[in-house]
């Protein structure tokens, strides 16, 4: 690992500057302290052209640090409007709106909060941003009584507020697991993004996917013909690692499973590691599976957008199921997919009545709470398969790695899948170490990056809201000797990386599966020299030398 | 849309930098952004390789080749390819190829 910072990070002050975190609140009430707009600290405005391809209102070339926002004339009726439709359509929206008591249970759970001591990224604070509107214009008490009953006028300020504070939160959930309520509040986020979205007021790292997902299928915006060249390159470097030739099914119909990853997996390293585990595993088991270069994605950043853009981009991994004629879905390595798939699809898109209840074709156990969804998560499979004894695993060749496990948000507090990725991990690997307790599981501290903010421009914000998790790291890096950070979402892979960088140097980020074809004996292999990054395997370092 | 000068010419970029009109990448472009991508002088022809077999791929398969592949493809280390290119090949290489930044969980 090189002693210098990645280039992304050049620009970045040191981590003990940045660590300097002054907690004290501003002397000025905040309602009346104003956002300020810096390099580091926002993501950049949706470009036009991805609005166009969505038909969304309002495209056109705008700067958040610029005066003028190019707001439409009518922008405070639009505001209104959307907010009482959805007030009437989302009863949660309405009781998250009502019932929060300010206790302040939530206030230091924000890994935002924690890493940048603004007060407004406390989540209760943030969302008072949103509901001090709905008092003053929505509730009796707060248009008689105005800020006594801690209502405020809707201003242009507020809605530059909004897109500040909305972009620098993940919806991750974590605030949610200690608020007494349940109130959720990347709920809440998601409604003051569907507002300022009504305005045209976007961020492109999160609406470029979108867009590309209605023309290609996927996140990045891969052809067929790029998504194929990528699955047959991962074959190839497969075979030349274990001499076991493998093929990859893609739109196959009638085939048992429907295998869907977020794009990152065929793309991004680590990801695309994993992604050569996966076809490795399957070929293994010889599985009547199939890829789809129409339900390319996993991922779905419509979360991070709407709901009407969540249902859009969902039906896709269904339709696609249908058209294929698969019996069930099985989902791979995705953070924020489980959340969508968990606790959306059913009502938006389901219920997926002409797929059948999922059963291991290998083991034969069935996955009854997959039973509405009709997707069972990749963690979930594997570990069964492991449990029946159906791999052949040596977890000695990953004795190079000594591993912690980084929960995904969505996966743990969504989902609730703790105990597979582990019972998955402590068979492939030998070396584990759990982090401390309030940073894993439901407790887990998000990467910082997720919910469309995993990009460059916004690196301040990012490394401040990966604090928590890097320090975590960290503590088991210099405690157990941590090389390792396995996860298991794309966005994790793609962001832990600079976490780590900044944070922890020197640990390094994979996947699940990548870990589990490294150990996964394969039938007619030969004797493996290298790992799937091509490292030499421990104990054949010297053979390598020669 | 932000305005960059190149050697005479004016081409419109991202707030990152990137070229936005595809069709208007030209190899003086590729030269002439170098600088500003902290590569000192005429390109060298290992840089030209690695360039002209992104924008081939680019032709092919409307992306940028995965990373692995490239170097795979073009025989370099990765190690190498920062070398030549400071930001590396996604921010650099693909920069100064006219190529967009590939977004999404990456």
């Amino acid at each position: 690992m090189s002693s210098e910072l990645p280039p992304e990070l050049a620009d970045s002050p040191k981590p003990k500057e940045l660590m300097a975190i002054d907690y004290r609140p501003p002397q000025q009430p905040w309602m009346e302290t104003p956002v300020n707009f810096k390099p580091g600290n926002y993501c950049f405005p949706t470009k036009a052209k991805n609005l166009r391809v969505l038909d969304m209102p309002n495209p056109r070339e705008w700067a958040p640090e610029e005066e003028d926002w190019k707001l439409p004339e009518n922008w405070m009726e639009i505001i209104r409007e959307g907010m009482k439709d959805r007030l009437d359509k989302y009863r949660s929206f309405k009781l998250f709106m009502d019932i929060c008591v300010r206790c302040g249970a939530c206030a230091d759970k924000c890994h935002f909060f924690l890493g940048s001591g603004d007060p407004k990224n406390m989540p209760v604070l943030r969302a008072e941003l949103l509901r001090s509107v709905y008092r003053g214009e929505f509730t009796k008490a707060g248009k008689i009584l105005g800020k006594l009953a801690g209502a405020r006028k809707l201003t242009i300020d507020v809605i530059k507020e909004w897109f500040y504070y909305f972009y620098q939160c993940t919806e991750c959930r974590r605030c949610s697991v200690f608020c007494p309520y349940g109130i959720d509040t990347a709920e809440i986020t998601m409604m003051g993004r569907e507002l300022l979205h009504l305005l045209g007021l976007g961020i492109n790292w999160a609406m470029e996917p979108v867009a590309n997902c209605f023309r290609t299928g996927n996140h990045l915006g891969i052809l067929p013909n790029g998504f194929k060249d990528a699955l047959d390159f991962f074959a190839e470097d497969a075979e030349e690692i274990t001499g076991v030739k493998i093929d990859v099914p893609i739109n196959k119909k009638g085939a048992e499973i429907l295998f869907v990853v977020p794009s990152g997996d065929y793309f991004g390293d680590p990801g695309t590691y994993t992604c050569t585990g996966y076809i490795m595993l399957f070929h293994e088991l010889g599985l009547d599976y199939t890829w789809s270069t129409y339900a390319s994605e996993g991922g779905n950043f419509g979360l991070f957008t709407s709901h009407e853009m969540i249902k859009r981009l969902n039906a896709k991994i269904y339709a696609e199921a249908k058209r294929l004629g698969v019996k069930w879905i099985l989902g791979g390595e995705c953070g924020h997919m489980w959340r969508v798939v968990n606790q959306y699809m059913d009502t938006m898109n389901g219920p997926a009545d002409f797929l059948e209840e999922p059963v291991s074709p290998i083991t034969g156990t069935k996955f009854e709470n997959a039973n509405s969804t009709k997707m069972v998560h990749i963690m979930e499979f594997t570990a069964d398969l492991i449990r029946h004894n159906k791999l052949r695993l040596d977890p000695s060749r990953n004795d190079n790695r000594i591993v912690t496990f980084h929960d995904s948000c969505n996966p743990a507090r969504a989902m609730g899948i703790l105990e597979e990725p582990r019972y998955v991990i402590k068979n492939v690997c030998n070396n584990f170490y759990e982090m401390p307790e309030n940073t894993i599981r439901e407790q887990t501290f998000c990467c910082g990056g997720g919910a469309g903010l995993g990009t460059d421009e916004n690196m301040d914000t990012r490394l401040r809201g990966g604090l928590p998790r890097g320090n975590a790291v960290r503590y088991v890096q210099e405690k157990h000797g941590v090389n390792s950070l396995a996860c298991m979402c794309a966005i994790d892979r793609a962001t832990l990386i600079t976490v780590c960088d900044y944070w922890a140097r020197g640990v390094e980020v994979t996947g699940i599966h990548e870990m589990v074809a490294n150990a996964l004996i394969m039938r007619g292999e030969k004797d493996r020299q290298t790992d799937l990054r091509g490292e030499p395997l421990p104990g054949k370092e010297d053979e390598e030398d020669v | 849309m932000p305005e960059l000068e190149l050697g005479g010419n004016t081409y419109e970029v991202d707030e990152d930098g990137f070229l936005q009109q595809l069709d208007k990448w030209n190899p003086q472009f590729a030269q002439d952004y170098a600088p500003l991508e902290g590569i000192d002088g005429e390109l060298t022809e290992d840089h030209w390789k690695l360039i002209n077999y992104i924008r081939d791929y680019y032709e092919e398969y409307g992306i940028a080749p995965m990373i692995r592949k490239l170097c795979k493809d073009c025989k370099f280390k990765l190690k190498y390819i920062y070398e030549m290119f400071p930001s590396g090949p996604a921010k650099g290489a693909c920069k100064l190829a006219g190529l967009s930044k590939p977004t999404g969980c990456v």
